[in-house]
């Protein structure tokens, strides 16, 4: 060994528990070693590249006729649509992942470690956000090339795109608990597809509300899901700030709030 | 407690059951700073339990452990950074390089970024992984993970170390050089706390060794006390006649004093050999009393013979499916 004597454990100056300062530390680190896993296996990140382009090219064409009576009149409704869609559906992947990796030798030692219990969770959920980012700059890519302008400019491009990272990431939450809790990965796919899809088709992504049956649009009106394109419409289309934006924001923390502690709860007992 | 600043272990009556599995029951280790100690049992014994208990991976059923004074459950935040823990499947990450996961473990432990990187190049050359740095994990031999792995938990140079069967599946050449490393760790102050299913390891590195069965602590001590336990080696006879396997017991009995285990099936006699002199009397017996033998040899103490005495039963063979225990143990936790 290099250094000739360790210091004993009797000598040394420790805490029985983790600063913020600390957690945050450790939270970034693990983004940093999510983000050298993508390096390593960019094949990853399919489903963040090809998914924005045929959503947003299947769904305008099949529907724009139909809806708003030609394609440039459906654009306004439907890119903030795909995209909400688009980057909701790519936060399933978080839970995922981070079942296959809790499998994972690594993890043991990860939690022999003195860092941050959370960090592990809080990392791969920030790591993520790249994938997030990814899909949120390629739909906006595919809208403007099928002859969307946004009425609200970049200013409000750059808003919604933050807006709907933002959205995704708390939604993350609720997949990345069954990540921890279910046993294998396919499982979790199978759970998050099952909340996903009433999350994102029972919205007002793709339809007018009011076509739906009442019953239904009772739902649709509170899914936060709703607020948050309707809040990226306003947005990307007229650079305006709504209630809707501020429900969206409210809605996703509720959602954090009782999902965080849930899945750190969760991955703690496996601990 | 009265003078645990001498211990870097202690631990009272830990318990922890998988289902109705008593996978450790009820186990007391005291581990000296300074020292290795070994915990040497087979495959599914509680050995892995164990340490992730002390580990603070595993929360104790019942019991209490403390490492350095501190307790594992209560201080588990100070007791995790008093501890390297080298796990038994290599704990890195696969898809990163060595340096990459050295650096991540370094930058978690709070080391800025230069400093983790030349820590990392510094153990990396230590234990002679400079070349594979660069390489993805999935790349190495079961020696190099080993060692990887071994390098990381020196990361935050722990005064304790677990090593859980740090040399199991590794060849004899890279096993030697497992051993050399575990030496120049005490040497530097490290405590060590190994588990192994080798007796020779055990013996080798342990100042003591308790021994491990069926998540109970059955024998511990010094390998020199051990080993006297269980006689210095064991005369192994096979009979001509099997009817004839009580009157010899009876004979071992009676000529070397000690107790012989007697294996019907095969005929067989096991008897621990404290003094060679004395055989010439059992063989004389032997030869008095018309009991022939097919087969006589002498063996050193193996794991195996060390159980027979200690618990009456052997090392069980079937060690495919007790060696997946720890994994299933992992899920139903």
């Amino acid at each position: 060994m290099t250094t000739a004597t360790i210091a004993s454990g009797r000598s040394r100056e420790l805490r029985n528990h983790v600063s913020l300062g600390q957690s945050v530390a450790n939270s970034f680190t693990m983004a940093y070693r999510g983000l050298l896993k993508i390096k390593r296996t960019p094949e990853q990140l399919i489903d963040v590249t090809v998914q924005p382009i045929i959503f947003t090219l299947m769904f305008t064409y099949i529907f724009g006729g139909a809806i708003s009576g030609d394609i440039a009149g459906y654009l306004p409704i439907i890119i903030p649509g795909i995209l909400a869609q688009t980057v909701i559906t790519t936060s399933v992947v978080t839970g995922v992942q981070l079942r296959e990796d809790m499998d994972k030798g690594v993890f043991d030692r990860f939690k022999s470690m003195p860092i941050a219990r959370i960090s592990p969770l809080a990392g791969a959920l920030l790591a993520d956000t790249v994938r997030y980012f990814i899909a949120t700059t390629l739909t906006f890519v595919m809208g403007y090339i099928m002859g969307w302008r946004a009425g609200g400019g970049i200013t409000g491009l750059i808003f919604a795109g933050l807006l709907v990272m933002a959205c995704a990431w708390a939604i993350s939450w609720i997949f990345a608990f069954f990540g921890v809790v279910a046993r294998s990965a396919s499982s979790v796919q199978g759970i998050s597809f099952l909340i996903l899809f009433p999350l994102t088709f029972l919205s007002n992504a793709f339809v007018p509300v009011d076509t739906m049956p009442s019953w239904l649009q009772g739902f649709v009106n509170v899914n936060p899901v709703s607020h948050l394109i309707t809040a990226v419409r306003e947005l990307t289309n007229n650079g305006a700030v709504t209630s809707d934006l501020w429900l969206a924001l409210l809605g996703s923390a509720v959602v954090v709030a009782i999902f965080a502690p849930l899945t750190v709860r969760a991955y703690m007992r496996k601990a | 407690m009265s003078n645990s600043t001498d211990w870097a272990v202690e631990a009272h009556g830990l318990v922890k059951t998988f289902g109705g599995n008593r996978a450790v029951d009820g186990v007391d280790l005291s581990v000296r700073t300074g020292t290795v100690y070994g915990v040497l049992g087979p495959n599914g014994a509680g050995k892995t339990t164990t340490i992730s208990m002390l580990a603070t991976l595993l929360r104790p059923d019942a019991g209490s452990a403390q490492i350095f004074g501190h307790d594992v459950v209560a201080q588990a935040q100070i007791v995790r950074q008093l501890l390297g823990v080298t796990a038994q499947f290599a704990s890195v990450d696969e898809r990163l390089s060595a340096t990459e996961n050295l650096v991540i473990f370094a930058r978690l432990l709070g080391f800025s970024r230069a400093e983790a990187k030349r820590k990392s190049a510094e153990l990396l050359e230590e234990f002679g992984l400079t070349e594979a740095a660069r390489r993805p994990i999935s790349k190495f031999s079961g020696g190099m993970r080993r060692r990887l792995d071994l390098a990381a938990s020196l990361l935050a140079q722990p005064p304790l170390i677990f090593l859980d069967e740090p040399t199991t599946g590794l060849d004899p050449r890279t096993r030697a050089q497992m051993w050399e490393t575990i030496r120049r760790l005490v040497a530097t102050g490290s405590t060590v706390l190994l588990t192994t299913q080798y007796l020779d390891e055990a013996d080798q590195l342990a100042d003591r060794i308790a021994v491990i069965d069926q998540g109970r602590v059955v024998a511990e001590g010094t390998a020199d006390e051990l080993k006297a336990s269980v006689g210095e080696s064991s005369l192994q006879l096979r009979l001509a006649d099997p009817t004839d396997l009580e009157d010899a017991r009876r004979a071992v009995t009676s000529v070397l004093g000690v107790e012989a285990v007697v294996s019907p099936e095969a005929g067989r006699i096991t008897a621990p050999m404290l003094n060679p002199d004395a055989v010439t009397d059992l063989f004389i017996t032997f030869r008095e009393a018309g009991i022939h033998l097919t087969e006589m040899s002498v063996q050193k103490p193996t794991l195996d013979e060390v159980f027979l005495t200690l618990t009456g039963h052997g090392v069980e063979d079937d060690s495919s499916t007790t060696g997946a225990a720890p994994e299933s143990e992992r899920v139903s936790a």
